[in-house]
């Protein structure tokens, strides 16, 4: 779907983007995160043909960015960074005009139908301009939507927006991942990104890295398991820490920390050397870190 | 096709909502055309106060004076002759107004990243703009001049005035420098217009194409040169020669990424 290969971009001095080596699957939503500056809206926007690459190469949905610019704007959506509307137009004229643009069969069909489906149809008469900043989100998107792109790319879709409009906005993207499309998606929001990504791809000039949330978090702080004792002391756990696949415990209060790999095949065991010894174990629960805390680290290593 | 059409009417939904350029578009050309029938219904009896002698005028009145017409009547037709070269700046301010603000509105209203996300191509993005500022400065030019000519038989009702106000100087200039010159403002602003950032700053740059008109009118009432249909035609050719070149250069000077990424 996005294949890229040393793709680079250089603004005069400063190398925005270098030698990234990407492949987002077909139908999956990517995360790509990482701190300001680091380079994502530039790699977007490449991807978008909105800018040409330094060097390297790119694929979007089999097209090759540089040569089938065209084509590949025919079959991606954008909403951009800073998206804007014609402010004295009616949002459902802004939605035509560029209905038209894409070359869209249906327009009054297409406008309709985002139009409702993002709860603006009873203001579609209304000029943009009166417009709240969460509204005019929810229309920008709806416009990179008129023709029903395979890929969509959303450069921060819900910076700014009230828990309320982001949730909307939210709950919005997984439909339409459900739908099939590949998301591209950038984000400061790391629960957001947690909620939404098949994959997350940690982004500084160059990719960090890339995999699931899950995988990450393993990676990064390995697997941790809580098991909340009536009374704990540190015999236990130095008995928990001499099975053979337990890597580390950590004691607080009465609740012990065991990390290991591989928690559903091997806490079964921990479980059963617990009672043995005679401890009241009062609930089990794997220890999630945050993904921010994942990203934090990734990005302070790097 | 249909994207050019989709264009044009974006844009002029979009424009003449702007006060500004609903101003230029609809008073300008009337007040081109208020003043000069307003100096001819002015000098109505005129003709006895000026000298009857043609060899006393200066040399700029005696050029407009054909042989049927009487020393106040030529007086009348110069005048009315330096009012219409201020008329031509119908056709050179309406395009530069609204395609000033053409490619700098869509950066303050930063649509334009979105504009250029669609499969349009510069082309295309580039006929629109042009023709949503071109149409307009036309129509109105050439309404306008429909307008003073109708003016002009009410107030002298005389084919020989009639003839000698609306010759063929005037059609040549109004229905082939009109358009001509129309061009040259839209290609000129269009490049203002992707290389500055505040409407403002565009609008101001733009208007120097109206410099070349103000040349003509000052130099005739100089009497460096008589405005005739040579001139006109020696005017119209030059045209067509800058008119190339501007086109050319607009089309090269509009590079998609440049006026995206450009800040300043
Ligand atoms: N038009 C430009 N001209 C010069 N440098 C630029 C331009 N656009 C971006 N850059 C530089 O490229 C680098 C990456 O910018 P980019 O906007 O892609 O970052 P980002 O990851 O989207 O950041 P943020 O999270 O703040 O949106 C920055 O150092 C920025 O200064
Ligand atoms: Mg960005």
């Amino acid at each position: 779907m996005i294949q890229t290969e040393n793709l680079t971009k250089k603004f005069k001095t400063v190398l925005a983007v270098d030698n990234l080596d990407l492949h987002v699957k077909q139908g999956e939503v990517f995360g790509f995160l990482g701190p300001n500056g680091a380079g994502k809206t530039t790699t977007v926007r490449m991807l978008a043909c909105l800018i040409g690459p330094t060097s390297g190469q790119a694929r979007v949905n089999g097209f090759r960015v540089g040569e089938q610019d065209i084509e590949i704007r025919r079959t991606v959506g954008i909403l951009t960074e800073t998206p804007g509307m014609y402010d004295n137009l009616s949002a459902e004229y802004n939605l035509r005009v560029f209905a038209s643009l894409y070359e869209v069969k249906d327009i009054p069909g297409q406008v309709e139908k985002y139009l409702r489906m993002l709860g603006l149809w009873e203001r579609r008469f209304d000029e943009v301009g009166t417009f709240s900043k969460g509204m005019k989100q929810k229309l920008a998107i709806a416009r990179a939507l008129m023709h029903e792109p395979r890929i969509l790319f959303l450069d921060e879709p819900t910076a700014g927006l009230d828990p309320e409009a982001s949730r909307l906005v939210r709950d919005f993207i997984a439909e339409l991942r459900k739908e099939g499309r590949t998301i591209f998606l950038c984000t400061h929001n790391l629960d957001e990104a947690d909620r939404l990504c098949d994959r997350i791809g940690v982004f500084k000039s160059h990719l960090l890295v890339v995999d699931t949330p899950a995988r990450l978090r393993a990676q990064v702080f390995g697997r941790k398991v809580v098991f909340h004792l009536r009374q704990a002391d540190q015999a236990l756990a130095d008995r928990v820490t001499a099975l053979p696949f337990v890597s580390e415990t950590k004691l607080v209060d009465n609740k012990l920390l065991a990390t290991l790999d591989d928690p559903e095949l091997h806490n079964p065991d921990i479980l059963r050397l617990l009672i043995g010894a005679g401890a009241d174990v009062q609930f089990v629960g794997e220890l999630r870190h945050s993904l921010e805390d994942v990203y934090l680290r990734l990005v302070k290593e790097a | 096709m249909d994207k050019i059409k989709t264009l044009v009417r974006k844009e002029w939904a979009e424009v003449f909502k702007n006060k500004m350029v609903f101003f230029t578009v609809a008073f300008l050309p009337l007040m081109m055309v208020v003043l000069p029938l307003g100096i001819l219904i002015g000098m109505g009896g005129a003709g006895e106060s000026i000298p009857s002698d043609v060899g006393e005028m200066p040399a700029q009145f005696s050029a407009f004076c054909r042989e049927d017409l009487e020393t106040g009547e030529c007086f009348q037709v110069f005048m009315v002759s330096q009012f219409m070269i201020m008329f031509m700046i119908v056709p050179l301010a309406i395009p530069a107004t609204i395609a000033a603000y053409s490619i700098v509105g869509e950066k303050t209203t930063r649509t334009l990243e979105s504009i250029l996300a669609t499969p349009i191509t510069t082309m295309e993005l580039l006929l629109g703009k042009s023709l949503a500022a071109l149409i307009p400065a036309v129509a109105a030019t050439y309404i306008a001049f429909g307008i003073y000519a109708i003016g002009v038989w009410v107030i002298v009702r005389d084919m020989r005035l009639f003839t000698a106000m609306v010759d063929a100087r005037w059609l040549l200039a109004v229905f082939l420098v009109g358009p001509l010159m129309a061009l040259m403002a839209v290609n000129f602003s269009l490049m203002v217009s992707s290389r500055v950032n505040d409407p403002r700053v565009a609008e101001q740059l733009s208007m120097i194409v109206i410099l070349p008109v103000v040349g003509f009118f000052l130099g005739q009432i100089a009497g460096l040169f008589v405005i005739n249909s040579n001139l006109v035609l020696i005017t119209a050719a030059v045209l067509v020669v800058i008119d190339a070149i501007l086109v050319y250069a607009a089309v090269q000077l509009f590079q998609r990424e440049t006026i995206l990424t450009r800040w300043k």
